[in-house]
């Protein structure tokens, strides 16, 4: 009992910000990363294997308009396929960048600090991938614009009654809210990348955008509300778009997909993306731009838990799903889920429950959360997860729906993975040029911590 | 503490008038396109064709006294009016104005027993489905879609067959209708219990709402 008490505790707790930095050592270290002259190889190299995607991913969009959506595989049953497998993958991943935001604002979480920027930007160039899937899918792009209800020369509507016309104002709203916020929270960075530079067109480049800002109290008065009212706007957003886009599958009668567990469902597997994937960034950013001091082990440790939370929820999601078709009494429901399990797809049924399902439990050991290796791989393993299971909703549901004269396979074209191959490059290219031109970390923000840090219990 | 770049007072109104301008030019160029796409130019409205022979409908029909179906003879039994052949015309050109260059082209596609094409003044897209015997047959005037074409020297567009144009018929069905006898009456004078009337033809017609919904989408996109 005794020795139990002396026992020293191994545990120590790990600070959001190494100690000894100061307002201006903050400021210095993330700016210098723009301001410095000369771009390391590394980023070069990275840069050019995304752009090297972004051209691939140009040459799909080019060879799907010239012969139409023939190039991909879908077909009838399953007229859904990578298109919207991807749309939800990429727009899910988006889904952390708002959390940490707007939501962990709210709750006056520190720890964000250091890492909201970077997920924001995550956050929209996640969404303009996503956004892209849906309008190539309709084959016609350039006619994207009837997705809006405006009065036409056709004299109709938009089915207002169709979830994928809610769809188009959910996305559309969460990418307007995104970059407002995003580009609210870099305007005070802005004008000290403004302040700091000496050569001249980089003083007027960062000049434009910082609204002439000039930190007086009366500005930060405003602006501090402006965010947090910003903030209260994105907060909805986390739970409502990714509700909506479940409501495509949620709304419809096809086995497999009319469960009302679904919008919840979404949104955790979304929240679980999207910290996956900013781990995934945040692993090698702060090693390679020494970043270790304001990206510490505790915010990956924190964002780790929340993955190891959101991945339980869908966890038990995966079981319900299992529940709700043996319970529907129905055997087109029961049918669909065995099929997952033992039918043709079940190499991906069994792959997505070890990645989502038992993968992730290893996050219940500080240890594992505490090996960077470590959680790079899990959170690499919990991407491709993601990715699978909206594989199996979508495609094992339409391959075999209620008329099973018209079952059917589906197998993906390279066009299909030309395309996902290629918006995977252009998220990366749109990263490493926000990582040259843009402070990576907030760093008024980051200031504002010190503050706290050097005044804490008064 | 910090430096402004842009010290000139006028930087704030620039500012000020770049957010405007931006907000501004947005709505305006979708105003724009909006009227763009109701143009008469961009439906091809009162535009006419340059054709092979210059005919006159106004001196055919108002002049001569010709019926519609006496040239466009498929127009009561199929989708297609029909253009006449060239016999037609030579019916009676072989005799009248047989030696005006003019008409030159008509004789010389009897001669060479070959089309004169003319060119198409009501082009619909090959994705909708249209049928004028239905329309003939229901008691839709050819006034009523292709205007006064016994006053149009050269014969020109009267509609701007967009879809809202269909539905608005499609939608409002009694608006259009007279009796199956004067469809090709381009003079018809519509008697006094005209709404009546319509009513009564709606009902008689079958083209009653309940009956038959010709505003659902396969009815022209099959």
């Amino acid at each position: 009992m005794q020795s139990a008490q002396k026992k020293p505790n191994v545990i120590v707790e790990v600070p959001i910000l190494q100690p000894g930095h100061t307002y201006t050592s903050v400021t210095n270290q993330v700016n210098d990363v723009i301001l410095k002259p000369g771009i390391p190889r590394g980023w070069i190299f990275g840069f050019g294997v995304a752009f090297m995607g972004v051209m691939l991913m140009l040459y799909s969009i080019t060879v799907l308009i010239l012969k139409g959506t023939g190039v991909w595989g879908l077909n009838m049953p399953v007229g859904w396929g990578f298109a919207i497998i991807n749309f939800i993958w990429w727009i899910g991943i988006g889904h952390a960048g708002t959390l940490i935001s707007a939501i962990l604002l709210l709750f006056r979480q520190e720890w964000r600090t250091s890492i909201n920027r970077f997920a924001e930007a995550m956050t929209l160039f996640a969404v303009a991938n996503a956004g892209m899937y849906p309008i190539l899918h309709t084959g016609r792009p350039w006619l994207a614009y009837w997705l809006f209800p405006y009065p036409n020369t056709m004299g109709m509507w938009p089915q207002f009654r169709s979830p994928l016309v809610w769809d188009v104002f959910a996305i559309s709203t969460y990418a307007l809210v995104s970059l407002l916020f995003w580009y609210v929270g870099l305007i005070p960075d802005l004008a000290t990348l403004r302040d700091q530079a000496t050569n001249r067109f980089v003083k007027v480049a960062y000049g434009i955008p910082s609204l002439g800002w000039r930190g007086a109290s009366r500005h930060w008065n405003r602006y501090m509300r402006a965010y947090l009212l910003l903030a209260a706007l994105a907060t909805p957003l986390v739970v409502s778009v990714h509700s909506v886009i479940s409501f495509d599958f949620a709304v419809s009668i096809i086995p497999g997909w009319h469960v009302t567990m679904f919008p919840p469902y979404f949104v955790a597997g979304a929240v679980f993306a999207g910290f996956a994937m900013v781990l995934i960034l945040a692993i090698p950013i702060r090693k390679f731009y020494h970043m270790e001091d304001f990206i510490t082990d505790k915010h990956l440790d924190n964002m780790a838990k929340v993955m190891l939370t959101t991945g339980l929820v869908v966890f038990y999601g995966y079981l319900m799903e299992i529940f709700f078709g043996w319970y529907s009494a129905y055997p087109p429901e029961q049918y669909v889920i065995l099929n997952r399990m033992i039918g043709p797809y079940k190499w991906y049924y069994w792959s997505l429950i070890l990645a989502n399902g038992i993968v992730p439990q290893l996050l219940w050991f500080r240890k594992v959360r505490y090996n960077h290796i470590m959680l790079f791989l899990i959170a690499v393993v919990i991407s491709i997860g993601m990715w699978l299971e909206r594989f199996v909703i979508v495609i094992t549901s339409l391959s075999r729906d209620l008329l099973p004269s018209s079952w059917g396979m589906f197998h993906a074209t390279k066009w299909d993975w030309g395309l996902f191959i290629g918006t995977l490059g252009f998220f990366f290219f749109l990263l490493f040029v926000f990582l040259r031109v843009l402070p990576m970390i907030n760093v008024f923000e980051m200031r504002e911590l010190i503050h706290h840090k050097q005044h804490e219990g008064h | 503490m910090s430096r402004q770049v842009f010290l000139h007072p006028i930087a704030n109104t620039i500012a000020k008038l770049l957010i405007l301008g931006i907000v501004g030019g947005a709505v305006g160029l979708t105003v724009f396109s909006m009227l763009v796409a109701r143009s008469p130019l961009m439906a091809q409205v009162d535009i006419a064709p340059v054709q092979p022979v210059p005919f006159s409908h106004e001196h055919h029909v108002d002049g001569l006294g010709l019926v519609c179906r006496y040239c466009h003879v498929y127009v009561e039994d199929s989708a297609f009016a029909g253009v006449p052949q060239t016999e037609i015309c030579v019916g009676c050109h072989s005799q009248v104005w047989a030696d005006s260059p003019t008409l030159a082209p008509v004789l010389d596609s009897y001669k060479a027993n070959e089309s004169l094409e003319w060119n198409r003044v009501y082009d619909l897209p090959d994705y909708v489905y249209f049928n004028h015997s239905i329309h003939i047959n229901k008691g839709v005037a050819c006034v009523s879609c292709h205007g006064q074409v016994n006053e149009m020297p050269i014969v020109r567009k009267q509609s701007t067959l967009h879809m809202d144009w269909c539905l608005d018929c499609h939608r409002n069905r009694e608006d259009n209708i007279r009796p199956r006898s004067e469809v090709f009456d381009m003079h018809w004078e519509a008697p006094e219990d005209l709404e009546a009337l319509r009513q009564r033809l709606v009902e008689d017609y079958h083209v009653d709402v309940e009956q038959f919904n010709i505003t659902d989408c396969s009815i022209c996109h099959r």
